[in-house]
């Protein structure tokens, strides 16, 4: 019975001991973000790796995203005869929620799981310790520029996976359903409003981003050095990342719609 | 790759990013069809507002001129108090203009309609619509009919 006890308390002690690990690793990441601003070529690398590598299957995702969401609005629309909202559920649907969150779990396992293995496999084959041999800090030179390259790609990447997701739906609904598209347009124009709708999904895509970032490079430097350690650490980059996105968002909607 | 091909990589990918945010911002929302600032504020009293809200628009001939900025109540005659914000474009509505609560087809969102009088006068800053019409209640209208028609019988 003890046992069990005992038990808990040390998964407990050791969840409460990697939060604080992983605070701890933001804050000197953070500190080490101004060393990158002087060296900008390190931050377009990882903009390349995290951003544009991740283009491909945003654009893509969203744009089937916002396809079936066109499908499925129009077939439920018209059986009260305003197929002309269709606008709207695809704008909001994807402004609001989607956009941000599906985006961030697509970042979460396509750039997510390339830095924890990236940073995990350096620390492994002691590259970062070789660097602190050489007097170079890993935080500056390593982590910061692709906690940085992270915070900067996902509101980018979900901005353009509504944009996408708004043209899909436009595509389905009104090139081949047949939805009047002065009206896809102008009730999609009513019914979003800039600080209430876009602003907010906005400010999720920015925490997604952030939170989805961290939780990757963490894991990737606090995973064990071995490859069944890299390979663990991947795997919980992904999840962590995906709960972590998953959950915040139901608390940041809850807060948001409070506010209005 | 190269160092440059990568920088334009990221580039178009900045590029593409702030883009999207630019046609989020105008094309799918209301940014492009009515700023917040500007233009003139007139005020009316209404019994009953309805359904209407904050941001509603305040049409005139089915084309919005404006929103409205603020919903009150007024404490000292009972009603509600409706501050219209409308567009400096349309600064001249004679001052005999009344004003409606009116709906979106059956179940659509509420909107205030304005109806142009016939004053010399236009309406400035600050002014107040004497001439007002409240929102129109199912529930009452459902209770009259029900009423008319068991004193018709």
């Amino acid at each position: 019975m003890l046992d069990i006890v005992a038990r808990l308390g040390r998964i407990g002690m050791s969840f409460l001991q990697r939060l604080g690990r992983s605070v701890l690793f933001l804050l000197r990441s953070i500190i080490g973000i101004p060393a990158v601003i002087v060296r900008p070529r390190l931050l377009i690398q990882q903009l390349y790796s995290v951003g544009v590598l991740t283009i491909l299957i945003i654009v893509v995702a969203g744009l089937f995203v916002g396809m079936v969401l066109g499908l499925q609005g129009y077939n439920i629309l018209v059986r009260f005869n305003s197929e002309s909202s269709l606008g709207v559920m695809v704008g909001l649907s994807l402004v609001r929620e989607l956009g941000p969150v599906v985006t961030a779990l697509l970042f979460a396992g396509r750039a997510g799981s390339a830095l924890t293995a990236e940073i995990g496999l350096m620390k492994a084959t002691e590259q970062l310790s070789g660097m602190e041999m050489m007097a170079v800090d890993p935080f500056k030179r390593v982590i910061a520029p692709r906690l940085l390259a992270g915070f900067i790609a996902m509101p980018l990447l979900a901005a353009i996976f509504s944009t996408v997701g708004v043209a899909g739906g436009y595509f389905v609904g009104v090139g081949l359903l047949g939805v009047d598209a002065g009206a896809y347009w102008s009730q999609m124009q009513n019914s979003v409003d800039l600080w209430d709708d876009v602003y907010t999904g906005v400010i999720k895509s920015i925490a997604f981003g952030f939170v989805a970032t961290w939780i990757a490079v963490f894991e990737g430097n606090d995973c064990i050095p071995t490859s069944e350690g890299v390979s663990r650490a991947t795997t919980r980059s992904v999840v962590n990342a995906s709960l972590v996105v998953l959950g915040l968002n139901f608390i940041l909607t809850a807060l948001m719609l409070n506010g209005e | 790759m190269s160092t440059r091909m990568m920088e334009i990589m990221v580039g178009l990918f900045m590029a593409a990013g702030i883009a999207a945010f630019f046609t989020l911002s105008m094309k799918v929302s209301n940014l492009a069809s009515f700023s917040g600032d500007g233009g003139y504020y007139v005020n009316a009293s209404f019994e009953n507002v309805g359904g209407l809200q904050v941001r509603s628009p305040v049409k005139a001939g089915g084309v919005t001129v404006g929103r409205v900025a603020a919903i009150e109540y007024d404490n000292q005659i009972y009603q509600a108090k409706v501050i219209m914000q409308i567009d400096d474009a349309f600064n001249q509505f004679p001052t005999d203009t009344s004003a409606s609560i009116l709906t979106a087809g059956l179940l659509g969102e509420q909107y205030i309609g304005l109806q142009p009088g016939a004053e010399e006068e236009y309406l400035q800053d600050g002014d107040i619509l004497q001439l007002t019409e409240s929102a129109m209640v199912l529930e009452r209208l459902i209770g009259q009919f029900l009423y008319s028609k068991a004193s018709g019988e």
